[in-house]
């Protein structure tokens, strides 16, 4: 059946050296939590959580701290019993560097958990609704590193059906073994998750999407799976080559479909989830616990001893690298992600947050620090590697020129950011770096736009209205005129006469008076 | 604890524009070391007084320009222009026509326009199609190959004819140099002769001109290398060199009398150096895969009908010049199709 499969290929991609054997030696450590923990209200796609606690509230491990604000948000929990010390900004992991709003607690040190609600172990004759209630419950969102809120993702009600569960265990970023070291150590939990997900979606077949460097991870799916007698769920093992972890790269490399251009993965009767996520939606369903921790990688030669750790969401960096045995002289750059896709902290005063995969402490000979950039010679190294089948030469031509309008004519938005384009670059253009600046700029414009069209209306409206008031103080001027004119010429002419006329226009006003006056448009 | 920033990827490949041009010169040396064993000393004195003012110009013009000089001049883009101009040029010219045509090359066409990555035209094409034109006498005087004289002018001759521009005592320039044999079969087909009747003539090896063919051959290996090593993609040599044995061979099947045999077409003149080192130019050439087929048949075709109807022996470099003009708009409507663009057959 794999064998079937390698036909598909996806365009492009590098091949990397990938660094994961540093971090995959010991089995995954579970570190202490820390006395402070700083828990960002946005670590997610969407709208910010809202606080649900006030400074100097006591909380139990696992209880809501931050609820979901929005359909597309995600809730937050405390990872640990103590006190919450603050509310306010505090330093996130962002490559901005800007603060962001976070809820601060301060460790008791009992870990005391709160009431949990009860597992619902026989979660196929329950209402997929409930399964998705209980799953936004517990905050989950991707953990492949989007951070896309999960009971979004699954709720494909409206949608095309889906008979594949993809499940993104490819990790195919340099050094990254965070989710190798879960499949090794938890398969049962995965492929628990998987039951779950493939129950809440009506998926006939789910496809294990791995590349072909962890061979211990495969096999302990392939021993899970065996004993679950599950049918339908599929490891398949997939050639080493970056992005094939891509959630469209990885459905083509499985299924053969593309999903469409600015389209979702159900269009072709697909949903795609990571393995970690796949573990902790069999957490909050099967063990009724929140999301409050995840497994991180922490690794590269400028720490000392590389490994994967249990984290409590919220734990400061440098505290995690602290207990990992501390930076090396060696370090150079700390990267939140891997080196193709993660960004570069100026500091490490910043908390894990749900989408931390890995903290990458480089030495020097890991990243080097980028050559100087030189004109692009449009040799077309980048054409051959981009996975999103782009011309990446042209959209940094336009993008260089600040013609955003050609940018987009070639597909700006298709890009997927994974730098296979930078990283071939005989110029050392550094061409995502561009793109993102072009993609911010586009939609500054749109914001822009939209300000401008909205004053635009307004001020349409008052000019549209001044004008109507004014004909309307014309008209009223006229009538008055006209009626004086009337008046002075009917009572020269006969008084008696007028003195009629004057009744019953008393009369008519009267009667034009009692139904209520025909309602005057506009007015302040 | 501070750490360094930059934009993602943080890894960079092992690519860079100086590897990729040093490979270009690498993959030149065999085509030019069987240029020098058939012409002689002319063509290394070219190729040195080439490289000098190209590099000298680019120096030069880099400081007006308040550009950094050591970091441009590294990525031996100038060298590689230099050197093509030098391979396109007859092993005697005066050496000052040399220098001007380098100049021309780095200084206008590449320079002017913003330097490498910017100029719409290649330099090097630029550069002789200005001595072409200019100078028509000095640069269609080429030497006939060892084979075909029997002894090359010795160092000595070449330094006295390239620097004074004067053949040497006692001889005349009629003696030494001879036509290529694009331009012998121009003319002999212009005298109504017959190409079975051209053919008796020794100019002729095996399949193209003697000597020329051969040179070709050891350019074709270059290219080869090349592709291998990823630096120039197949497509605009094949369909270059592809277009014009289409199109010479469905001439010469009609009339092989007044139309050469199409391998003719392939091995004299310029034609596999202009394919796999000219028309591959990337700043010059198409860079959408479909772009690249159609750009180099275009050129394929013109370089046939310059040759068989126009007023010059050898068209590459027109060729390459007017589809240069072309390639833009040639990428425009050759834009391949996104991943998700239109739906693929499932499986």
């Amino acid at each position: 059946m794999a064998d079937a499969r390698k036909d598909w290929s996806f365009h492009g991609g590098v091949h990397l050296d990938d660094h994961k054997a540093e971090s995959t030696g010991q089995p995954v450590r579970r570190l202490p939590i820390p006395d402070r923990l700083t828990l960002p209200l946005h670590q997610h796609i969407g709208l910010s959580a809202e606080p649900v606690v006030r400074v100097g509230d006591l909380v139990k491990k696992g209880q809501l701290v931050a609820q979901a604000s929005d359909y597309v948000s995600a809730s937050i929990h405390a990872p640990t019993s103590g006190r919450v010390v603050g509310i306010g900004p505090q330093a996130v992991p962002h490559p901005s560097g800007l603060y962001d709003a976070c809820i601060v607690i301060e460790s008791d040190g009992k870990d005391a958990w709160t009431d949990l609600p009860e597992p619902m172990t026989d979660y196929a004759t329950l209402p997929t609704a409930d399964l998705r209630e209980r799953i936004r419950w517990a905050g989950i969102v991707g953990l492949g590193g989007a951070a896309f809120p999960t009971a979004v993702k699954v709720n494909t009600s409206g949608q095309r059906p889906i008979d594949t569960l993809v499940i993104n265990a490819a990790e195919c970023e340099p050094y990254i073994t965070c989710d190798d070291m879960l499949m090794r150590e938890q398969a049962a939990d995965v492929v628990e998750g998987i039951g779950i997900l493939r129950h809440l979606v009506g998926a006939r077949q789910c496809l294990i999407g791995i590349e072909d460097n962890k061979p211990e991870a495969a096999e302990a799916l392939r021993q899970a799976l065996s004993t679950k007698a599950d049918t339908g769920t599929e490891v398949v093992v997939i050639p080493t080559l970056y992005p094939s972890g891509g959630e469209k790269q990885l459905i083509r490399l499985l299924t053969g479909r593309e999903v469409p251009s600015h389209g979702l993965p159900a269009a072709v009767g697909v949903l795609c989830q990571n393995v970690a996520t796949a573990v902790a939606v069999a957490d909050a369903v099967l063990r009724g616990r929140p999301l409050i921790e995840r497994v991180i990688t922490v690794t590269g030669r400028g720490v000392r001893q590389p490994g994967n750790f249990r984290v409590a969401i919220g734990s400061a960096a440098d505290f995690v690298i602290a207990q990992s045995g501390g930076y090396s002289d060696a370090v150079r750059q700390l990267i939140l992600g891997g080196p193709m896709m993660g960004f570069a902290m100026q500091h490490d005063q910043v908390p894990v947050t749900k989408a931390t995969n890995c903290l990458l402490a480089a030495a020097q000979d890991e990243v080097p620090a980028h050559p100087a950039e030189r004109p692009c010679i449009r040799c077309g190294e980048c054409v051959k590697v981009c996975p999103a089948q782009l011309l990446p030469q042209q959209i940094f031509w336009h993008a260089r020129a600040h013609d955003f309008d050609k940018a987009q004519d070639y597909h700006l938005f298709d890009c997927i950011e994974c730098g296979c384009c930078a990283y071939v670059c005989p110029a050392h253009i550094p061409l995502v770096h561009y793109y993102r600046f072009a993609k911010t700029e586009i939609w500054a414009q749109e914001r822009e736009r939209e300000k401008s069209d909205l004053a635009r209306r307004r001020h349409e409206a008052r000019v549209a209205r001044i004008e109507r008031l004014e004909q309307e103080r014309k008209a009223r001027l006229r009538q008055k005129k006209e009626a004086l004119e009337q008046k002075s010429g009917d009572s020269a002419a006969d008084p008696k006469k007028a003195a009629i006329e004057a009744a019953m226009r008393r009369v008519a006003a009267k009667k034009a008076a009692q139904p209520p006056e025909p309602e005057t448009p506009g007015g302040e | 604890m501070q750490f360094a920033t930059g934009s993602s990827p943080h890894l960079a490949g092992p690519q860079s524009v100086t590897r990729v041009m040093a490979l270009v010169l690498l993959a030149l040396v065999p085509g030019t070391l069987a240029m020098l064993w058939y012409f002689g000393w002319g063509l290394l004195i070219n190729l040195a007084i080439a490289v000098i003012t190209a590099v000298v110009a680019e120096a030069a013009i880099l400081l007006l320009r308040g550009r950094p000089v050591a970091a441009t001049l590294i990525d031996l883009s100038a060298v590689v222009t230099a050197w093509l101009l030098a391979l396109a040029l007859p092993p005697l010219l005066p050496w000052w026509q040399t220098v001007l045509g380098t100049t021309f090359a780095i200084v206008i066409a590449k320079q002017l326009f913003g330097g490498i990555g910017f100029n719409p035209f290649n330099p090097a094409m630029a550069g002789y199609v200005l001595l072409l034109v200019s100078f028509p006498v000095t640069m269609t005087r080429w030497l006939p190959p060892e084979v075909l004289s029997g002894n090359l002018p010795s160092l000595a001759d070449s330094l006295h004819m390239i620097f004074s521009g004067t053949p040497p005592a006692g001889q005349t320039w009629d003696v030494i140099s001879g036509a290529t044999p694009l331009d012998q079969m121009r003319t002999e087909l212009s005298q109504n002769r017959m190409i079975s009747e051209i053919h008796k003539s020794p100019l002729w090896g095996d399949f193209g001109g003697r000597g020329w063919e051969w040179v070709g051959n050891w350019f074709l290996l270059g290219g080869l290398f090349m592709i291998w090593r990823r630096v120039i993609s197949w497509r605009i040599p094949a369909s270059m060199l592809g277009a014009l044995l289409l199109v010479a061979g469905l001439f010469w099947a009609i009339d092989p009398e007044t139309h050469p045999f199409p391998a003719f077409h392939l091995f004299s003149g310029g034609a596999i150096l202009g394919a796999f080192f000219i028309a591959t130019d990337p700043v010059s050439a198409s860079t959408t895969p479909r772009g690249q087929l159609i750009y180099g048949a275009l050129i394929g075709v013109l370089v046939f009908i310059i040759r068989t109807w126009g007023g010059y022996p050898d068209a590459v470099a027109f060729s390459v010049l007017l589809l240069n003009m072309a390639a833009p708009t040639i990428d425009y409507y050759t834009q391949p199709r996104i991943f998700g663009q239109r739906k693929s057959n499932d499986a």
